[in-house]
Order: structure tokens, then sequence, then C-alpha cells
């Protein structure tokens, strides 16, 4: 610390401008207000939210799972290494002296754990939730540092692929659901991804580095990968080619009986086995009436490391028009078979085989909300249906009496917070907040005992008889 | 043993060897080789790697929602929600954390109890203690003047938990508040409408509202005689009184906290008071208090708030209890806070309070703390305390044995023979396509008691049978499951027939 007489002169400067200050203006500071990467969410989002979440939970609870809920946060060791290299993206709770805590990446570690916590065999279960990752966040795709998941699984030791196709077909149905157009699901399998690797000559060190190449191939070119594969992956030219000649098929059933036939893939058992689950899943999905949605794409890599079976990933197909918009959000929904999680949980290493996915409601919040941008569409942010109103000054008490019997009844309705309201703020306020009913109390009416019941949209009158008027509100908000 | 050690030197040091080329900040080609042969070296080491040394559970003072707790927890927010809808409320959300500055500064002596994040490098952030504060500086960063929100979320306070009497680090809060300049009382007033309302339809119980204001206890501390400076301490001890008695409340404030025995007494002639707008006449004419220009701000507005109530018809469930006192710090006008009643074991006697399920009061300070121009929003505001709720629920449910159902499906899919699954698939696609929730079994060839079982279990009112001879016949069988009465269906009119029968308003199954 330089001796007090040493400080340069801006400091004192500084220092006096502080002590100058009234002690308030010292606290208050410009703040930026918000951490990195996440938001709030207004009621216009929210209204939005909620509409996306209510066909997603129903559709989960048409297919009849159980809602289950877990912690914000899990002991750091439930964590650690299930998650590869995305570790480090994990966000840690500073070590207050007690247990050390990670807020969940996902939620299907925690089911894994759930599972083997409460040695549950068998469930089949959707959660919605937020998850938290230390992304370098892309605000345009819609990929934030808190974003809320909604998951569906099913654990349990079953026939083979039924669920698998029950998963596929749940994903179709919220896609169609939410009308964002037309979709297509990728499907491959982490056995013929690694029998493919073995049969082409890649060295087993390289798979999990070259699998990270083919990813990125709905997003870059052939030609990129491979010169990222040989370049800078070290992979032989030839190899890479053979590798070249698989991952740019899809296709449909036909592909798989193609690939069965292929001399190098049928020596690889493991592929045999993927390609075998696959051919199955494909009739259960065409009895689903959903085949023509599923491409078998051999290019289909996925991020997770605990995925041992099929895998798959929903895109929505953008027309020309939209990709001109540079609007790509990439995949909105993915999953797969995940069969050897529960082990690493459980005690004894008792497997529990799962399979599962989640919808990547960001991503589809993202869509609608730009969507309704466009097209200018109004929300409303409340569900009020009478607005309790007065032209007359010193009629608050009437107001009060008269909402209080309405919310009693069950109806949704609101007052100002003024003793003395102008009747046409009030009706302003109804039409801003599109509230379809006016009640209106007057003098004229105290006395005669009725009640003016309103229409703001069409601004017709009609006289209620004060005993009557909850009946007919409930049946005018019947008819609409 | 010896194989096995050296096994587990060589992936420490092959961890080792990767750590030291991530920092080195290696090609990503070269990093990816070194660990795809640390995982290989993992994976020798064999089952027991899978084994794990830590104790498998949630962090203290945390839970899983099962689903039964789940199916509890969505009856009682539909009711909240639908209270905070009926009146007006719009909904928001907010980061699970916050800025560490934001939440500093605000809780008082709570601000031990936050939990922080580690500093990974980024901003300092902590997760958020309630939904107030961030509220207050949702309303300071959009500039807005007046809103009427609820909002639903998860809390985190490192406190000591009690799970067994509800107290949780991790728990809901349900808040509604009313930000804006307004006309005195009327906001303050719906929000206790609010909270009779819920407390009503929840049915747990009768339940009373407590009602104070800030100013009456800070005015009636200045006239007993209480220096300034002890204000918020003995605020503390006479909160305790609806948990102990008088004499012990005494005790403290005079053996612990230097209070004289005879400020002390003045003190306890005013907080053992409580009662209607009566009380409030009373003390407006009492010698001392309305000496105090606080106080009388203060029940001012309460006889203006008890009018209110009367015409909100809840006047009788409101109490003016002059030992309310409430925690936090920021609270500068009317408080509140409702508690259950026990029915009195002899009759005559007053009920007892077991706790508090819901709170709040008004805040006028706090939005103009965040503000960069401390321009003030003044608020009121209440939390309805559900977890208490739920386990109250929970224990009410259990009591009469009622069975909550996990799901909702209505009909179970199945075969009465072997090798119809293609059937099954067919049928039960083409009811959820038709909207129905639907489900079957993951099995080939099921038994037919098997499945039946299945729905007894689960609570599933129909089951629609495939059968060979059936399947020839063009029917389906529908079978209810409460009653085993089947029918026989023509295939096209089975999507009709469900639906009539699950609709709400004739629940015939």
């Amino acid at each position: 610390m330089p001796p007090f007489g040493f400080l340069h002169m801006r400091a004192w400067a500084s220092l006096f401008g502080q002590l100058l200050r009234s002690p308030r203006a010292v606290c208050i500071r410009e703040v930026h207000f918000h951490s990195q990467g996440t938001r709030d969410l207004s009621p216009q989002q929210m209204v939005v939210r909620e509409k996306i979440l209510d066909m997603v939970v129903g559709c989960f609870k048409r297919h009849g799972a159980k809602r289950l809920d877990t912690p914000a946060f899990e002991l750091k060791e439930m964590l650690t290494e299930k998650y590869g290299e995305d570790s480090g993206l994990i966000y840690d709770l500073k070590d207050q002296g007690g247990e050390l805590l990670s807020l969940r990446y996902d939620l299907t570690v925690p089911f894994a754990r759930y599972l083997a916590m409460n040695k549950v065999k068998k469930m089949k279960r959707y959660h919605v939730g937020k998850v938290w990752r230390r992304e370098s966040p892309t605000i345009v795709q819609g990929r934030y540092r808190e974003f809320c998941q909604c998951d569906f699984d099913i654990a349990g030791q079953f026939d083979p692929m039924i669920p698998d196709a029950e998963c596929l077909k749940i994903m179709c149905e919220i896609l169609s659901g939410l009308q964002l157009g037309d979709f297509i699901i990728k499907v491959n399998d982490r056995r013929i991804l690694d029998g493919m690797f073995a049969v082409c000559g890649v060295p087993e060190s390289k798979f999990h580095a070259i699998c990270s190449s083919i990813d990125k191939l709905d997003k870059i070119s052939w030609k990129d990968v491979r010169h990222e594969m040989v370049a800078k992956k070290g992979l032989a030219p030839e190899v890479a080619d053979r590798i070249g000649d698989y991952v740019q098929c899809h296709g449909g059933i036909s592909l798989i009986e193609q690939m069965f036939q292929d001399p190098r893939l049928s020596q690889n058992k493991q592929a045999l086995d993927g390609l075998g689950d696959l051919k199955l899943l494909f009739e259960y999905l065409t009895l689903f009436g959903i085949a023509e949605k599923i491409s078998f794409d051999l290019s289909l890599a996925r991020g997770l490391d605990y995925y041992t079976g099929v895998i798959y990933e929903a895109v929505l197909l953008q027309t020309p028009a939209q990709t001109q918009e540079s609007f790509n959000v990439g995949s909105v929904a993915a999953g797969g078979r995940y069969d050897k999680l529960v082990g690493m949980f459980d005690p004894k290493g008792h497997k529990v085989p799962c399979v599962g996915l989640s919808i990547g409601v960001e991503r589809i919040f993202s869509i609608v909300e730009q969507r309704m941008k466009t097209f200018g569409q109004k929300i409303r942010t409340t569900e009020t249906q009478v607005f309790v109103a007065t032209p007359q000054k010193n009629f608050l008490h009437e107001r009060l009496k008269l909402i209080a019997e309405l919310w009693d009844a069950g109806i949704k309705a609101e007052l100002l917070y003024k003793n003395n309201p102008k009747l046409l703020t009030q009706l302003h306020y109804c039409e801003d907040m599109g509230i379809p009913l006016v009640v209106i109390i007057g003098e004229q009416e105290m006395k005669e005992g009725i009640i003016k019941l309103r229409s703001v949209a069409s601004r017709e009158e009609v006289a209620i008889k004060r005993e009557n008027l909850v009946a007919e509100i409930q049946k005018r908000l019947s008819e609409s | 043993m010896a194989e096995r050690a050296t096994l587990e030197e060589l992936v420490r040091l092959q961890g080792e060897r990767v750590r030291g080329l991530k920092q080195q900040k290696a090609s990503a080609e070269q990093i990816e080789e070194e660990v795809a042969k640390l995982l290989k070296l993992k994976a020798q080491l064999g089952p027991d790697e899978g084994k794990q040394k830590f104790v498998l559970k949630t962090p203290k003072g945390t839970r899983d929602y099962s689903p039964r707790q789940m199916a509890i927890r969505e009856k009682v927010f539909d009711v909240i929600i639908s209270c905070f809808k009926r009146h007006g409320a719009e909904v928001i959300d907010t980061p699970v954390f916050e800025l560490k500055e934001t939440l500093t500064g605000k809780y008082g002596e709570d601000s031990k109890l936050i939990y922080d994040l580690k500093d990974q490098g980024g901003e300092l952030l902590s997760l958020r203690y309630d939904l107030t504060v961030p509220f207050a500086r949702y309303l300071a960063m959009n500039k807005l003047t007046n809103i009427k929100r609820y909002h639903i979320a998860k809390v985190y306070r490192r406190d000591n938990p009690a799970m067994t009497r509800g107290r949780y680090r991790e728990f809901y809060q349900c808040d509604f508040d009313i930000a804006g300049q307004f006309d005195p009382m009327i906001p303050d007033a719906e929000c206790l409408k609010i909270m009779c309302e819920i407390l009503s339809s929840l049915q747990i119980g009768d339940f009373l509202v407590k009602v104070n204001d800030r100013r009456i206890l800070d005015g009636m501390f200045a006239i007993c005689g209480v220096p300034d400076s002890k204000f918020r301490t003995i605020c503390s001890s006479v909160d305790k009184l609806d948990k102990v008695s008088w004499e012990e409340v005494k005790n403290e404030m005079v053996g612990e906290k230097g209070l004289t025995p005879e400020v002390a007494d003045h003190i306890g002639d005013y907080v053992q008071q409580h009662g209607g707008v009566s009380l409030v006449e009373q003390l407006l004419q009492d010698p001392k208090l309305s000496q105090n220009k606080q106080a009388l701000e203060g029940l001012e507005d309460l006889k203006l708030l008890f009018e209110y109530l009367t015409l909100f018809g809840i006047a009788d469930k409101i109490s003016f209890d002059l030992s309310l006192a409430r925690g936090l710090d920021y609270y500068t006008g009317v408080i509140y806070e409702a508690v259950l009643l026990q029915t009195p074991v002899r009759p005559g006697e007053e009920p007892l309070g077991v706790g508090s399920v819901a709170a709040g009061g008004r805040y006028d300070g706090l939005v103009g703390m965040f503000d960069p121009k401390g321009r003030k929003v003044p608020c009121v505001g209440l939390s309805i305390g559900v977890e208490r709720i739920f386990s109250i629920v929970e224990q009410r449910l259990e009591a009469l044995e009622e069975k909550v159902r996990t799901t909702e499906t209505q009909v179970l899919v199945a075969s009465a023979q072997k090798r119809l699954l293609e059937e099954r698939l067919k049928l039960v696609s083409e009811l959820w396509d038709a909207g129905i929730k639907a489900e079957l079994l993951y099995k080939k060839n099921p038994k037919l008691l098997n499945q039946l079982q299945y729905c007894e279990e689960a609570g599933i009112p129909l089951v629609a049978i495939i059968g060979e001879q059936e399947l020839k016949d063009g029917v389906i069988k529908l079978r209810s499951v409460a009653s085993r009465e089947e029918v026989d269906v023509r295939r096209e009119d089975l999507v009709e027939e469900i639906k009539r029968r699950t609709s709400p308003a004739l629940c015939i199954c």
C-alpha cells in the first residue's frame, strides 16, 4: 500500500467524489441485473411456454407416464464421470462447509440415481424441470445456461423395441401437435456406429474422436468433415473414405435391408445386433403409422457417452424461405437407449435398461415466439372474465361487495385499485387486457336493484337483476 | 491384487497425462486419443469400477417427489393457481440464481443461509432465497410501475432442515404480489381475500389470519420506552409469543436483551391483545399510542382494511394481533400470517394455532433499493407455505385411506391370446391419435390376468381386449375394471364409446 500522500491526483478526486455523494447514491450503482446466459420470462413469454408445456405434458400423460421431481442440485459425486468431456460445464456450488454439490446437468442422471436409490425396476416417468450448463450461450439459437427440459423415459426389462417405438411415437405426436411444420426423426444405433468404425479400420482409441467429427455432418459438408478426420485426427484417408461410403447413407427400412447384405458390415456382430433391432423398430413404427417420418441415418452420432443402443434426433425441415432467415435451431428433440447408467449407481451394479427422450422446449419456444412476432399475434396474459366498474364516485364499497360475490362464485374478476376511477379508464383497461365482460354499478341501478352487463367487444349493454347476475354471467361465459 | 494396484496406478498416470494435455491446450485430436486410452484402462479395472464409494442419497435437506407426492402437489397447485388467476394475476419466471450482489443486504441475519455458487471464473452467483427480491429486481430492471403477478418456484436456504416438520433446504413458494401506487388498502385487502379463498378451498381445516402493522409495532416500542437500537431484537422476541408464553418472552427481553422490567411490562400490556376492528378503535383511543404518529398511521390503515375485509365477507377470519412481528426486514406496513387452528381439547377454550401456512405484508422500500435512481414502487403480497400444506394433505389422504392415482390412463389395450402384439400396437396408436389416454404392456405375449392386474394397481378404468375370435367378428371387448362387465363394441365405434364412457360429465366406467 503506498503511503497516504502518494495517491495519484485522480484517485484523490475519486475519493472526494465518493465522500461528497449522498450515502444512498453510493449503494446504488449501475448494476447489470442479469447473470450471463439466463433470463426472466415475462407474462407474455410465460403464456407461450405454458401452452407448449401443456401440449408436451398432455402427450406424456396420454402415454401413461407418472411424474417425478428431483432437487436442483445433486451430490457432486453423483454427476462425476457421467458426462465425459462436458463435465467442465457443470455448475458447482461453493464449498460452504457441508456436502459438495452441483446443479443438475440433465434430468437423466438424476432419474438413474432415483431408480437405484429406490430400487425401482420398472418405471415410466416424465420430468419437466430446469437444468444448468456453463456453456457459452448463443441467445439467437435459444441456448441458455439455464433451460427447461421435458424428459420421458421408460425403465425396465421388456420385450425388445416396444418401449423404444413408443418413445418415437411420442416425439412425433408432440412435434405434430405443436404445429412447427414438417420434421424428420433421424435414427441410428450406437452398435451400428461402433461396428461401422471397426469394419472401416478406425483404431478403437479414435472411436470417440471420429464420432464427434461425424456428428458435425448435419452442419458442415462431408468434405470438411473428412478433412478434419484426416488432417486433425490422424485418420488414414482410405479409412475416411470407407466411412464416407456409409455415413452419407440415409433411408427407410430398405436401407436396413441393404446394410444387412453389406459384405463388411454383416461381418460385425455389434452392427448386426443394431441392424436387427432397427428392423424390428421399423416394423413397430409402421404399425404406429409414423414410419414415413423416420429416417435411418448413419451419420447420426449424438453427444452423450451413456447411450448403448438406438439413438434418435428430431429436426425441423425448413422451407427455403426459412433457411434464408438463417434461423437454424438444430434439433428439437432427441434421445436413445442407455442400459448401463442405472448400474453405475447401484451398489451391486444391478442394471436397469432404460430408453427415453428429451424435448428441447427452449428451441421450440424461440421458434413459436419468433412466429408470433412475425404474425403480430396478441396474447392475453390473464384469464379475467369480468371487470367490476362504476361511473360514479363513492361507489368503492359496492364494487368490493360485488366483486367478492363474483370471486366466491368462481368467476374471474378484477377491479381498479382506485376509490373513484373514471369509467373511460376502466373500459380502456378491459380493452388492453382483453377482458370480455364489464359489470357496471351506478346509483340508478342500485335503486332499482339492477346491474348493467356490458360486452367489451360489441359494446352492447343489458340490465340484469342483481340476484340473477352471477347466473347470467356464467351462462354468457359458457356460451362463448 | 498387485495387478489391480498396477492398473490403478496406470489409470492415475493416464488421468494426469490427460489433465496435463488439457492444460497445455494440446490438439483436440491428441486429447481425445489419450482420453480414449484412459477410458479403456478404467474399463479394464472391471466391474468394481462401477461400484461407487458414496452413499446414494439426495443432498441434505432436499428430497425427490415421488409420483404420488407429485399427484398431490399438482392438486394443491391447481387450487392455488386457479385462485391467483381468478384475481387477474399474470405469471412470471426468474432464474434460479441471481447475481450475488442482488441478494446481498436484503435478508438481514438470514444472509448467512444463502447458497453461493462456486467461483468458476465468471460472475459471483447465489441461489435465490425467496421470490420477493427477484420480483423487486425484475420490476426495477424492466422499469415497471405496476403489475399483479404470481410466481411458483423453488427457493433455497441453508437452514437446519427438520424434514419431519416440513422444513427443507429446497422448497416451493407460491407468491402473489401487487406492485404499484394505488388508493390505500384495496390491494392489501385483496391479498387477504386470496389467502382466505385458498385456505378454504384446500379444506385443510379451520384457520385464522393474524394481522398487524410494522408502524404500530415500532410506534408501540417507542412509547413503551424501547431504545431505537433494540427495536429489531425486541421484535424477534415478541415474534416468539405464538410458540412460548409471555413469561418466557419477558425473561428473554429482560434477561438476555437488556430491557428494563417496566418497559417489558408496558410491551406486555399491548402484545397480549388481539381482536377485531373494536381493538383497532380501542387503540386509536389509547392515550399513549395515539401520541405516536407512526402507530396512528398504522391503526388508521388497519381500520380501513377491516372495512374492506368486511365487504369481502372475511372479517371473521381476521384477528388484529399485536404480537405478530414477522421476520423479514423489508416490511414497511401491514403484515399478516395465516395459522391453522387445532380444535380445542376442552370446549370453550380457544383454538391453538399450529404453525403458519401463509404470510405476507406490505414492502414499499424494496424496489427502490434496485432502481438506479431510487424510484419507489410500493408492493404488497403474500406467500403460501405449500410444503406444510403438502404434508397435511398427504396425511389426510392416508388417514382417509384414499387412493391417489399417479397416472391418468383411461384404457389399457390388452390381448387375450398370443401373437396379437401387432393388433395391440395398431389399436393403441389409434386411441392415442384420437386423444385417448392409453397404455399397453411391453410384452409380446402377456397373460390376460397380468394385464388386468396392472389395471387394478394403476387404477385404469377400462380395458380394450383384442381376441382372435373378436378380430374375425370385427369387434373389441370393452371391459370395465371396476364392475368387470364386458361388452362387445364394433371396432369403428370403439373410440366414440370410450370417449362417451370417460367424459367428465358422465364418468360411468
